[in-house]
C-alpha cells in the first residue's frame, strides 16, 4: 500500500530527452494502467519508479518520501517482467524465496510464505519444478508469485500478459483484477494494449510521445478523450474521423460542413468552436446508424461478422473510409450501397492542434 | 555430394593436424636408428628404451606438478581478475569500454620478447625468478585478455531483466556476480577455465627464460630435450609425448563442455 507521486519528471539518454516532464499522483490501493504506443516511454516511466533507471531530473515520491537515491529493492516495490525474468537455474520455489533469503528469513518462514502465496494462485504443484519445465501461462504465474511473496507496498507490472494467447490473457486480466481486490495494494500496469487497460484499471494514463496525453477512468477516456491521439487509441475499432467546418452556433446546434459540401447539425453546446475553422469531427462506430434517409452515403468494402454484432467498412469517397457497428444478423452485402446517420450526441470535435473543443457538459 | 565432399574435407584436416602427434607417439617407442630412417619406418618392434632413459635423466612428476599448479594457479588468478572486469564491462559499460577491450587485446599482439628483458629484470629484483609464484604471475597476466574477452560476450548473453529482477529482490552487487550471474554463465566460465589452462599448460616461452630447476614445467621438460650437439628424435618424441599426455587427456575428457561453452551464444 504505497501512495507514488511523480514530478516533472525526465528522462534523457544521452542528450535524446524521451520522457518530457510528467507529473503524475496515484493513490494507495489504485490500479493504474500506462498505456501508449511502443516507444511512448511507459516502459522507461515504470522502471525509473522501480528504480532501474534513473530520473534526469525531477522527483519521486513514494510514500510521501523522496525516493531517486533508495536502491531498487529498499523501495518496497515488486517487478513483473515482460518475459518473466525467472532464475533459470532455481526451482520455482528458490525463485519465489530468493528475496527472502537475501533478507535472511529462515528457511521454515520462507516456506510458508512461499507456500502461501502458491496456494493462492493455485501453482502447489509447480513449485518444485524448474522454468524450462514451465508454459508460458506458469511462468506467467510464478513471476508474479515472486513478486507477491515479498508483500510490497506497491506491484509493477510490465507488458505482463503481452506473451501469453488471447484465451489466457482474458483469463489473467480477470485473474489479476482479483488479485488486486485481494491484496489491497498499489499496482501499476504498463501495457500497449487497450483493452487490457480498459478491462482492468481504475485509471488510464495514456502516453505518446515522453508525454502525458490524457488520464482518467477507462469510461471517462472513452466518452471524453482530451485529444485526436487518445481519440483513436482508445476504443476498438478505431473512432471515425472526418473533416468538418462549423458554421455558426445557435441554441439548438451548430451546423458542421463536411467534406463532400453535406452540412449537418451538431448538438448544442460547444463553446470554443469559431466559425470557418478546420475541424476533425470524431465519430465511434456504435454512434453511427444506418438509415436511408441519413446525411452519408457510402459503399460497403468489408463486413467484419462477431455474431453478436458486425462492422461494417464503408468507403465515403477516395480517401474516407467509416466504421459501423450494426446488428449481427444483418442482411448487408460486401458492395450494398449504404446511407448512414451520424447521432449529433456523440461528436467530439478536435481542434487544428488534435485538442478536444470545450464543450458546456464538460467538467472542469 | 556437397555433404560428402565437407565429410571428406573435415576427414583430411583432422588428420593432418593430428598425424604429427601420431608420428611423435610412434616415434617415441622407436629406437634412435629407426627414427631417422630413411624412408621412414612404419613397421617396428617397439620399444621402451627412450621412455626409461628420459624418466631417468629428469624428474618428471616434479615437472608435470609444476605444470599443474601453474596453469591451474594461473587461471584461478586471471579469473578472479577477469570476472568482475567482465561483469563492469558487460553490465556498466561507458564511452571507454569498446576501447579498453582492443587495448587489452592489442597486448597479445606484442611478441612476448618485447619485453623480456625488463620482465627479466623485474622479477630478478622481485626475487621471483624460478619460482611458481612468479610463473604464475606472468601466465595469468598474458591469459587475462582472453579470458576478460571471452567472459565478456559469455555475460552478454545473460539476459538484463534477469539481472534486474533480482536487484528488484534486493541483491548487492556481490551477490549478483555470486548467486545469479556466475551461476548463469556457468557453461561459459567452464570454457575459458578450460581455455586458459591449455594455453597455461603448453606455455613455453616464459617457462624457459623464467625459470631452471624447481618451477620448471613440462614445456621446459620437452626442451631439455632438443640437444643441441645431435638430436635424439627418439627421445625428444618420448619426453613430448609424456609432456602432453595429460593435458591430451583433460582436453579429451572435457571436449563436450568446451565445445557447449564455446557454443553458449549460438545455441541459447
Amino acid at each position: 500500500m504505497a501512495t507514488i507521486e511523480l514530478r516533472n519528471v525526465r528522462k534523457k539518454f544521452g542528450k535524446h530527452e524521451v520522457i518530457h516532464g510528467i507529473d503524475l499522483a496515484i493513490a494507495e490501493r489504485e490500479f493504474v494502467a500506462f498505456v501508449g504506443p511502443s516507444g511512448c516511454g511507459k516502459s522507461t516511466l515504470l522502471r525509473m519508479i522501480a528504480g532501474l533507471e534513473e530520473l534526469s531530473e525531477g522527483e519521486l515520491l513514494i510514500d510521501g518520501k523522496a525516493a531517486q537515491q533508495v536502491p531498487p529493492a529498499k523501495r518496497g516495490l515488486a517487478m513483473v517482467f515482460q518475459n518473466y525474468a525467472l532464475y533459470p537455474h532455481m526451482t520455482v520455489a528458490e525463485n519465489m524465496s530468493f528475496s527472502l533469503r537475501l533478507q535472511g528469513l529462515s528457511k521454515a518462514a520462507r516456506d510458508e510464505k512461499v507456500l502461501a502465496v502458491a496456494r493462492l494462485l493455485g501453482m502447489e504443484a509447480l513449485l518444485d519444478r524448474k522454468p524450462r519445465e514451465l508454459s508460458g501461462g506458469q511462468s506467467q504465474r510464478v513471476a508474479l508469485g515472486r513478486a507477491m511473496v515479498r508483500q510490497p507496498r506497491a506491484f509493477l507490472l510490465d507488458e505482463p500478459l503481452s506473451n501469453l494467447d488471447a484465451a489466457l490473457k482474458a483469463q489473467m486480466r480477470l485473474e489479476l483484477v482479483r488479485l488486486h481486490r485481494e491484496l489491497k495494494t498499489t499496482m501499476i500496469y504498463v501495457t500497449h494494449d487497450q483493452v487490457e487497460a480498459m478491462t482492468m484499471a481504475d485509471r488510464i494514463v495514456v502516453m505518446n510521445g515522453g508525454k502525458v496525453e490524457q488520464t482518467g477512468s477507462p469510461l471517462q477516456l472513452y466518452q471524453k478523450p482530451a485529444s485526436l491521439f487518445v481519440a483513436g487509441f482508445i476504443g476498438a475499432p478505431k473512432m471515425n474521423f472526418l473533416d468538418a467546418t462549423p458554421g455558426a452556433a445557435n441554441e439548438k446546434g451548430m451546423p458542421l460542413t463536411l467534406l463532400n459540401g453535406r452540412v449537418i447539425e451538431a448538438a448544442a453546446g460547444w463553446i470554443s468552436a469559431k466559425p470557418g475553422e478546420q475541424l476533425k469531427l470524431g465519430i465511434r462506430p456504435e454512434h453511427i446508424t444506418l438509415d436511408p434517409s441519413g446525411e452519408l452515403m457510402g459503399q460497403i468494402t468489408a463486413l467484419e461478422h462477431l455474431g453478436s454484432r458486425t462492422y461494417l467498412h464503408a468507403r465515403l469517397s477516395e480517401t474516407v473510409t467509416l466504421a459501423v457497428e450494426t446488428a449481427g444478423d444483418t442482411s448487408i452485402r460486401e458492395g450494398d450501397r449504404q446511407a448512414f446517420h451520424l447521432r449529433p450526441d456523440f461528436f467530439h470535435l478536435f481542434d487544428a492542434s488534435g485538442q478536444r473543443l470545450a464543450h458546456k457538459g464538460d467538467k472542469v | 555430394m556437397n555433404r560428402l565432399f565437407l565429410g571428406v574435407a573435415g576427414w583430411c584436416v583432422a588428420l593432418a593436424m593430428f598425424f604429427p602427434i601420431l608420428w611423435m607417439f610412434l616415434t617415441g617407442f622407436k629406437t634412435e636408428i629407426t627414427a631417422v630412417a630413411t624412408p621412414p619406418a612404419v613397421f617396428f618392434k617397439p620399444t621402451l628404451e627412450n621412455y626409461s632413459a628420459v624418466l631417468q635423466r629428469a624428474d618428471y612428476v616434479q615437472f608435470a606438478l609444476n605444470s599443474v599448479i601453474v596453469s591451474l594457479g594461473s587461471t584461478f588468478a586471471a579469473l578472479l581478475l577477469g570476472v568482475p572486469a567482465a561483469y563492469a564491462m558487460a553490465f556498466f559499460p561507458n564511452r571507454r569500454t569498446k576501447d579498453i577491450l582492443l587495448w587489452m587485446l592489442s597486448t597479445k599482439m606484442l611478441p612476448a620478447v618485447g619485453v623480456l628483458i625488463p620482465i627479466y629484470l623485474l622479477w630478478r629484483s622481485l626475487g621471483l625468478m624460478d619460482t611458481r609464484i612468479g610463473l604464475i604471475l606472468i601466465d595469468s597476466i598474458s591469459v587475462l585478455p582472453i579470458v576478460v574477452w571471452m567472459l565478456f560476450s559469455f555475460f552478454r548473453e545473460v539476459p538484463r531483466e534477469i539481472l534486474e529482477a533480482s536487484r528488484m529482490d534486493g541483491v548487492s552487487q556481490l551477490e549478483e556476480l555470486l548467486y545469479v550471474l556466475l551461476p548463469l554463465s556457468g557453461p561459459g566460465i567452464a570454457a575459458t577455465a578450460l581455455l586458459s589452462i591449455i594455453l597455461c599448460w603448453n606455455e613455453s616461452f616464459w617457462s624457459l627464460n623464467l625459470t631452471t630447476v624447481k618451477a620448471a614445467t613440462l614445456t621446459a621438460f620437452t626442451a631439455s630435450f632438443a640437444d643441441p650437439e645431435g638430436l635424439f628424435w627418439a627421445k625428444l618424441s618420448a619426453a613430448s609425448t609424456l609432456a602432453v599426455a595429460p593435458i591430451l587427456t583433460f582436453g579429451w575428457i572435457s571436449q563436450r563442455n568446451l565445445a557447449r561453452g564455446l557454443s553458449f551464444g549460438a545455441v541459447k
